[in-house]
């Protein structure tokens, strides 16, 4: 039986449930989060860059995700960025190690949930 | 632990071992988690045991590390399937054809070897995608294009060897490629083309090398791993531009499709065009809808009645042209010459877009346009629902004439009919020049987290499959799920081409090791008799 669903479902419904605060911010490391630009910029905004020609942004504000860009959110944390990635969901497939590594995905988390986002 | 078929768990867990050993502990992926990353996001057996899952995953970064994969995997028997970016969505994804086979991930082979701006050709490595391609062109401004997938992450190479289509003169993706290198199931070394002959220096200038040309049986294929490529590039043409030609009565297709493709056996219109309807946009209109929820539907006046009222053609292309921009301009104007032939036809003019684009002009071209210009992007994956769990592509073949054009709008719209299914507006978009002297057709089918819906849509595609046989025209290419389905209507002389697929099989790969199932072509101890 297929579990990669149940799973997203699960690990989301945590996200909603706990909300941010299980997640203690971690110390700004600038070149971590230099780098979570460069994956970012190479794997997510493709899809997730603002305006048109983003299916996954467009995706997003038509289930009413304000603001659907990524970099523009404040709400993301580092466990629900992994799961997206590594599980998928809606028409967002998984990326494998051999495309992001987790030490990638640990630095498109740290850029993502940097503050004082540009 | 999954198990590969056939392979005892003590020497599966001895042939990891080694594994390691090859391609470093780090790139042997076991766990169930890393191995799940394998399986296909838009599979049509969500939630269901006949879902095929890995046993497990390599993934080597030198061909050295590859020959000595597959060295271990044929001692060991053991089954894998070959991927390069593994974003094969639609038509598979990562995943094998059947459970338990490895994947053999390539996407750490992603090396451009080299770009020769002056001959337009690039040796690419398997896990290089469009995106890195494209990169590695714009960084060194070179004035060469790439033809990219409609998605942008997919593979040169792989999606070449999948036989896949794009939108520039250098669409037919197989075409342009130029010389491959190739990891036999014994681990041996060939190189096809020039590349037999050591030291050439014209692998990726001149395709057939000396004695019988064998590259085609490394597409589709599970005879071989191929680790390098040649493909051929575009020279940045000076301008682009498109026109596009409206047309009002139903029959006109007839003349428009005869009239496109004397344009383009001539090579005066070389890239993607879609046959289109502008009614298939005015399907919300409700004077249309009602029309169409009449039983039967509405008929060809009624049609042409709505279309008149409305000021919409009945069909429209638009015609891309690519060259200097004094040539493109003559070539539109004679393109409207033959066209007019035709009454009533009209003619619009698109833009002349000139190159190099600047760097936000490129950013923002829309999608399609900005493929047709060479430009990766992953915009088309924006074209279906953005409620959307994924699609699986029906995509047969039809002759390059309005008569085919027409008797697959009836067939499939009957089809459809019958299954009970809503036909949607996908059709009138899908006729389309990916390939010279035919169209490709493009249905999608919705994946969904639902087993029922699921099981109705695998087999409301099987029937499509065998609708289109009964009419002559095949699939280009399918997804895992249908390939044995599609590979039995390729029946001619009770399967004698799939019958030498099998001899040559047997002969390459005498264990089964490669990608078992592949476009129904199964080892000879798991063929039914």
């Amino acid at each position: 039986m297929r579990a990669k669903g149940t799973k997203t479902l699960l690990a989301v419904a945590a996200i909603a449930i706990f909300g941010t605060q299980v997640f203690a911010a971690p110390p700004r490391d600038d070149s971590q989060i230099e780098r979570g630009h460069k994956v970012y910029q190479k794997w997510c905004y493709p899809c997730h860059g603002p305006g048109a020609g983003h299916p996954g942004t467009a995706s997003l504000a038509a289930r009413g995700q304000k603001p659907a860009v990524l970099e523009e959110r404040a709400d993301l944390t580092p466990p629900m960025i992994k799961t997206f990635v590594r599980h998928g969901t809606s028409f967002m497939p998984t990326f494998r190690k051999t495309e992001i590594s987790d030490a990638d995905l640990d630095a498109i988390a740290a850029y993502l949930t940097k503050s004082g986002k540009p | 632990m999954r198990l590969p078929p056939g392979v005892s768990s003590k020497n599966f867990a001895s042939a990891l071992k080694e594994f390691e050993g090859a391609v470093g502990a780090d790139w042997v992926f076991t766990s169930d988690d890393d191995v799940d990353l394998y399986r296909d996001s838009y599979s049509p057996f969500w939630h269901e045991a006949e879902e095929p899952v890995p046993s497990a995953a390599v993934a080597p970064d030198s061909v050295e590390a590859v020959q000595k994969f597959v060295r271990i995997a044929n001692r060991y028997k053991i089954p894998f399937w070959t991927i390069s970016t593994g974003k094969n969505l639609g038509y598979g994804g990562a995943a094998p054809l059947l459970s338990g086979t490895m994947v053999l991930d390539l996407k750490r082979m992603d090396r451009v070897l080299e770009v020769n701006e002056k001959n337009a050709y690039a040796l690419v490595e398997p896990g290089v995608s469009y995106f890195d391609l494209y990169r590695h062109i714009q960084d060194r401004k070179l004035k060469v294009w790439i033809d990219p997938a409609d998605p942008g992450w997919g593979s040169p190479m792989g999606n070449s060897l999948d036989r896949g289509g794009g939108r520039t003169p250098m669409r037919d993706h197989f075409d342009a490629v130029c010389g491959m290198e190739v990891v036999l199931p014994s681990g041996e070394l060939l190189r096809t083309g020039m590349g037999a002959l050591p030291g050439a220096q014209t692998w990726q200038q001149y395709k057939y090398g000396f004695g019988p040309y064998v590259d085609g049986l490394f597409s589709q294929s599970s005879l071989g791993v191929v680790t390098k490529m040649g493909v051929w590039l575009f020279p940045e043409p000076e301008a682009y531009l498109t026109g596009t030609v409206i047309v009002y009565k139903r029959a006109d297709i007839g003349p428009l499709v005869a009239t496109l493709a004397y344009l383009m056996n001539s090579k005066i219109v070389l890239g993607t065009t879609t046959v289109g309807s502008p009614l298939t946009f005015a399907r919300q209109d409700p004077q249309l809808a009602a029309l169409y929820a009449k039983p039967g539907g509405p008929s060809t006046e009624e049609l042409e009645e709505f279309a008149r009222e409305k000021n919409l053609g009945f069909w429209s292309i638009e015609l891309p042209f690519y060259g200097p921009a004094k040539v493109v301009a003559a070539q539109w104007e004679h393109a409207q010459e033959k066209f007019s032939a035709i009454p009533g036809v009209k003619f619009q003019d698109g833009p002349m877009r000139r190159f190099p684009l600047d760097a936000e002009a490129a950013a923002s071209a829309p999608f399609p346009a900005s493929v047709a210009m060479g430009i990766p992007n992953l915009a088309v994956f924006g074209v279906g629902s953005t409620r959307s769990q994924g699609h699986l592509w029906f995509s047969p073949i039809i002759p390059m004439t309005g008569a085919a054009v027409l008797e697959a709008q009836q067939a499939f719209t009957q089809a459809y009919r019958d299954m009970g299914m809503a036909m949607g507006p996908m059709f009138f978009l899908g006729p389309s020049s990916n390939y010279p002297r035919c169209f490709l057709v493009l249905f999608g089918f919705p994946i969904e987290h639902d087993v029922a819906k699921n099981r109705t849509n695998r087999e409301h595609f099987k029937k499509l499959i065998g609708v289109a046989a009964e009419h002559g025209w095949g699939e280009y290419r399918t997804h895992t799920a249908f390939m044995q389905t599609v590979s039995d209507v390729y029946s001619y002389n009770n399967h004698a081409l799939r019958r030498l697929h099998e001899t040559i099989k047997d002969a390459v790969d005498p264990n089964g090791i490669l990608s078992p199932g592949k476009c129904g072509i199964w080892p000879k101890g798991m063929r039914k008799a």
